[in-house]
């Protein structure tokens, strides 16, 4: 590591003012503060001393995903091999299947966007920001294993430039870049986006007898009879230990709820996700799949489950534990918070049951709530200037 | 001197006081009828005919029309003019004029004619208001077209109607884009030609 650092410092001078690279000085302190902590400190004025920066909250983050990430790449391989019914496969087997099915797209979604980053801050003459290293892998994370790069690449750019760069850069967003991602690709090519035979990967065999492609929402959005009952991909009714474990069909990251618990363990041990959001992001949920349970009729077949059910399926505890929890999108104050985070769970549930066309609301109701985050703010900063100029009031008069 | 300034009314609304990208005029029929190209066209002939007429008309009754009900007389002229615009179009062109639907009878109600109406015809005699008119219809139309052009083409892969894309490209995995034929595109796409446009004029720059 000592030699690494010293021939990296023989070079920098190349990159600084007025050196021969001048122009690429920004690539270059991406790649010089990546690899070691900055040597600088500040010289005035009182500051908190951490050397949390947002480059280890980033990274900090990306070991919390791990977990989910990790199992998911088995998932894959074992939905691909329970599906065309070869059932006899070891546990490296079905985690090889799935990490090289997903390597490309989460290479492409690196690839693309860190390089919109990387030319974006050249033209500006910006330090190159870390935003994109969460972003990156979050993205193939909520996308059906089977979609195309080129339409990753097409929905990561358009997410990159309209929803961050144009705002400003990392910490300017008011949209989560994963799920804009992931909503432009719903929305542009929503055959590759949802329906039957896009979260399991067949790669090319033929499937067995018994499959059934849908995702248990899935099955559930467009269940025709009342009494439906959830299945994996082999038609067997579904467990609730596995659901809780994630032994289904899905977008490969969200269906371990397990695994999503290790992670919001981790953000909320270092403190990096909000306790507040994910708590009442949960309490809201819950509440609202109580309600939804509670008036469950045939025409929304989706109310059936029950609110445990409701919680560990699809992608409601991926997006309560790593999305709504996301800094920069959320409220900043902690009353803000707890009813933005109320809301998305609430919310997360009533388009799942009652709007038939969309199998899961998670990823909506994140992103609306994401368009109210200033607002729920600005009433509570201003409820409280109120509440404090009358009471200072009171005593004047 | 006298020339260029004679044909003023007709080049300012192109780039630099173009009523859609400058002022942002006429937005709401921008977003409705540009996910093909041919309605998109049809529409700017529709909406330069009205405007140029009425321009003229109001600019001939400009002396005589009081104050106090200028606006009503200015929407009784419009609105007969679109109803014209409207059955010549159901007579010649009935495909384009059902895919347009209200849209040509909301022709009314766009800001553009109101806003050249008020600001232009009530003051100028009635030749500029006439070059004001094709002006600013024109302006209007080159947005809709820009707009309509890369919606038609990545939303169906056509342009006018004819197949743009080999369907061999389909067939190696190529896709529309359904978002492109979605309204919200259109904004974006009006975001993108308005961030162009601003970035070549400094001076429009806030």
């Amino acid at each position: 590591m000592k030699g690494l650092k010293q021939r990296i410092d023989r070079i920098k001078p190349d990159f600084e003012k007025g050196g021969r690279f001048e122009k690429l000085h920004s690539v270059f302190d991406g790649f010089y503060t990546f690899l070691f902590t900055p040597n600088e400190t500040s010289s005035s004025g009182v500051h908190i001393h951490d050397g949390n920066d947002s480059k280890r909250t980033m990274i900090t983050v990306v070991m919390a995903l791990l977990p989910c990430c990790l199992f998911g790449m088995w998932n894959i391989g074992l939905q691909h091999y329970r599906a065309i019914g070869e059932l006899d496969h070891s546990f490296f087997e079905l985690f090889f299947y799935g990490f090289f099915a997903v390597l490309p797209q989460i290479l492409t979604a690196y690839i693309v966007g860190l390089g919109i980053e990387f030319i974006v801050a050249q033209l500006r003459g910006h330090e190159i920001q870390e935003g994109f290293l969460v972003s990156g892998i979050l993205i193939p994370m909520i996308c059906p294993v089977d979609t195309p790069c080129w339409m990753l690449a097409i929905a990561v750019a358009f997410a990159v430039i309209f929803a961050k760069e144009v705002f400003g850069g990392t910490g300017y967003n008011f949209l989560n870049i994963a799920l804009v991602t992931r909503a432009f690709l719903f929305f542009s090519y929503p055959s590759k986006m949802s329906g039957d035979n896009v979260f399991v990967s067949l790669g090319g065999s033929q499937a067995a007898d018994s499959y059934t492609g849908a995702t248990p929402l899935g099955q559930l959005a467009s269940a025709t009879e009342p009494g439906t009952v959830i299945t994996n991909v082999l038609g067997d009714p579904l467990s609730f230990s596995d659901i809780f474990f994630g032994f289904y069909s899905g977008s490969w990251g969200e269906t371990s709820t397990f695994c999503i618990l290790i992670g919001a363990a981790i953000l909320l041990f270092t403190g990096i996700a909000s306790w507040r959001i994910m708590g009442s992001a949960l309490i809201g949920g819950l509440l609202m799949s109580v309600l939804a349970n509670h008036f469950a009729t045939d025409l929304y077949p989706v109310t059936f489950l029950s609110p445990l059910q409701q919680l560990c399926l699809g992608g409601f505890m991926f997006a309560i534990v790593f999305m709504a929890t996301d800094p920069v999108t959320a409220c900043r104050t902690n009353t803000g918070k707890y009813i933005y985070g109320f809301l998305i769970g609430a919310m997360a549930i009533v388009i799942r049951c009652y709007n038939t066309g969309y199998p899961e609301g998670a990823m909506l109701a994140v992103l609306l709530m994401n368009c109210f985050a200033p607002l729920i703010d600005y009433c509570v900063v201003n409820a409280n200037v109120r509440r404090r100029l009358s009471r200072s009031e009171i005593k004047n008069s | 001197m006298n020339l260029k300034k004679t044909f003023l009314p007709l080049v300012n609304p192109l780039s630099k006081e173009n009523p859609v990208i400058v002022q942002v005029l006429g937005i709401c029929s921008a977003l409705a009828v540009t996910a093909k190209m041919e309605p998109a066209l049809v529409m700017t002939i529709s909406v330069t005919a009205v405007l140029a007429l009425s321009n003229v008309i109001i600019s001939l009754l400009r002396n005589t029309i009081p104050t106090s009900i200028r606006i009503i007389v200015q929407l009784v002229v419009v609105a007969a003019l679109v109803v014209i615009v409207d059955q010549v179009l159901k007579a010649w062109n009935y495909e384009v004029s059902k895919a347009l639907s209200v849209f040509i009878g909301l022709i009314i109600t766009n800001c553009i004619i109101m806003g050249r109406l008020e600001a232009f015809a009530l003051n100028n005699r009635p030749w500029q208001s006439f070059l004001d008119g094709i002006g600013n219809g024109i302006g209007y139309g080159v947005i809709l077209v820009i707009i309509s052009f890369f919606r038609e083409l990545f939303g169906s892969g056509t342009l006018m109607g004819y197949q743009i894309f080999p369907q061999s490209w389909y067939e190696a995995g190529y896709m529309n884009n359904g978002m492109m034929i979605l309204p919200p595109m259109a904004l974006i796409l009006a975001g993108c030609i308005i961030w162009v446009h601003r970035a070549k004029n400094k001076d429009l720059q806030e």
